[in-house]
């Protein structure tokens, strides 16, 4: 394998989304955001909600997240995710009815009733997506 | 000779059965189409799932989760997975067999076993025979990942808590939509795939820390490990079904013919025999 590109591979339980040769990887990890450059030393993260990030050349993509791992080897990232989608997949619409059913219910509801942070990882969900559909 | 009337209804009857398996037949290819893909993409998580397990578990020390800590099988619990629906060739009774073969062989080694079940069939079968559940699903046809988080969670459980000291599954694994395998794999304690001889464990870094990363990753494993059971369990009941129903169609198609002979010679027999009436009528004139 070339020895200044990463492998990049992000998995689903439902699919394999991404399979690339990336030159720079950044995840949204749970403890921060980290940045992955070939020959990186081989660590084992968890990754939460958010945006990652990868560049090829001096193009930047991005991907919609959801909790999971990523291993990282010399030249290689796996990342396995509960949820994954490319920019051109997402459904804005879908993600904007989410959002608001979520504000919606998060409005009736204090912060100690027990549906309280699994509507605000819903938020969370939805928010994250728009804004990277917004991106392309 | 059988009664022209008689015949004529057998074969319409044939008739509509095999129009009957011909859709379902159909029905079940389409299904088994999707089911396949469902299962092959979720391989390369599966497998990824396993490769980052394996790394992790050759780094860590045995016994420093409960899940990878093997003990002494005394109670054993069986997880059964089989179809909702039947018709469909010995897909369901395959499994059952193989799962009562397997109670037989550890009711003599261990304890005890309990049961699990996922599939109207099985769960209908072993009521029938008195026996408990600790656990059924129903509708395996969906095959998601929350329900196999589902149907894991209270296993894991049972196992945390000392209660079983090993799960097994049985279930069928697809390889083509002819060829199906009847395994039963032992689920709990995991055992995680061996690092190749010449591989040598690289030193890693952990973010959180190693024992909360193994906390959170062993039983999404084990969900993964259940969510293809599933998976493949789905695909070879569409392809069972498939097989079984081709097959029945045949059967129709040729048992159509044989009728369609019989009725003929029949009918034959029938003017053979007016023709000689009228004919001797005839003569007796003359």
């Amino acid at each position: 394998m070339e020895s200044d590109k990463i492998r990049l591979e992000i998995a689903s339980p439902y699919r394999q989304v991404l399979d690339v040769e990336v030159d720079e990887v950044i995840a949204p990890g749970e403890e921060g955001q980290f940045g992955v450059l070939p020959g990186h030393t081989p660590f084992l993260a968890t990754v939460s909600v958010g945006q990652l990030i990868y560049r090829q050349g001096n193009q930047l993509k991005y991907v919609a997240v959801s909790h999971g791992y990523a291993e990282v080897e010399y030249h290689r990232v796996i990342v396995l995710l509960d949820a994954a989608e490319l920019p051109h997949e997402i459904d804005v619409e879908r993600a904007e009815k989410a959002r608001m059913r979520a504000e919606g219910r998060l409005a009736e509801m204090g912060h100690e009733d027990r549906y309280y942070f699994e509507e605000l990882a819903a938020l969370d969900r939805a928010m994250n997506r728009i804004a990277i559909a917004k991106i392309k | 000779m059988a009664n022209l009337k008689d015949i004529r209804k057998r074969i319409s009857s044939v008739k509509s059965t095999q129009q009957i398996t011909k859709a379902m037949k159909m029905v079940a290819a389409s299904k088994l189409k999707k089911a396949q893909d469902g299962v092959v993409q979720a391989r390369p998580y599966a497998a990824k799932m396993s490769d980052v397990l394996a790394s992790l578990a050759v780094r860590v020390k045995p016994g420093k989760h409960p899940l990878l800590q093997r003990r002494e099988e005394k109670k054993v619990e069986l997880l059964v997975i089989t179809s909702d629906r039947g018709l469909c060739g010995g897909f369901n009774s395959n499994v059952i067999k193989a799962a009562d073969l397997f109670i037989r062989e550890k009711q003599g080694t261990c304890d005890g076993v309990v049961m699990s079940v996922v599939g109207r069939k099985a769960r209908d079968y072993y009521r029938r025979r008195n026996w408990a559940f600790k656990n059924e699903e129903l509708n395996p046809g969906a095959a998601t990942f929350s329900q196999a988080e589902a149907i894991a969670r209270p296993i894991i459980d049972r196992y945390v808590d000392g209660e079983v000291d090993a799960v097994y599954v049985a279930y069928t694994e697809f390889r083509s939509a002819m060829t199906q395998n009847i395994v039963v794999k032992r689920l709990l304690p995991l055992e995680p795939k061996a690092l190749a001889p010449d591989e040598v464990p690289v030193e890693y870094l952990y973010e959180p820390s190693e024992d909360a990363l193994l906390a959170d990753i062993i039983p999404r494993y084990i969900y993964t490990q259940l969510f293809s059971m599933l998976l493949e369990s789905v695909a070879s009941e569409h392809g069972s079904r498939m097989t079984a129903m081709d097959s029945a169609t045949n059967n129709a198609n040729e048992m159509t013919a044989k009728l369609t002979l019989l009725y003929n010679r029949a009918r034959q027999a029938a003017i053979t025999t007016e023709l000689m009436e009228i004919v001797s009528g005839a003569e007796a004139l003359n």
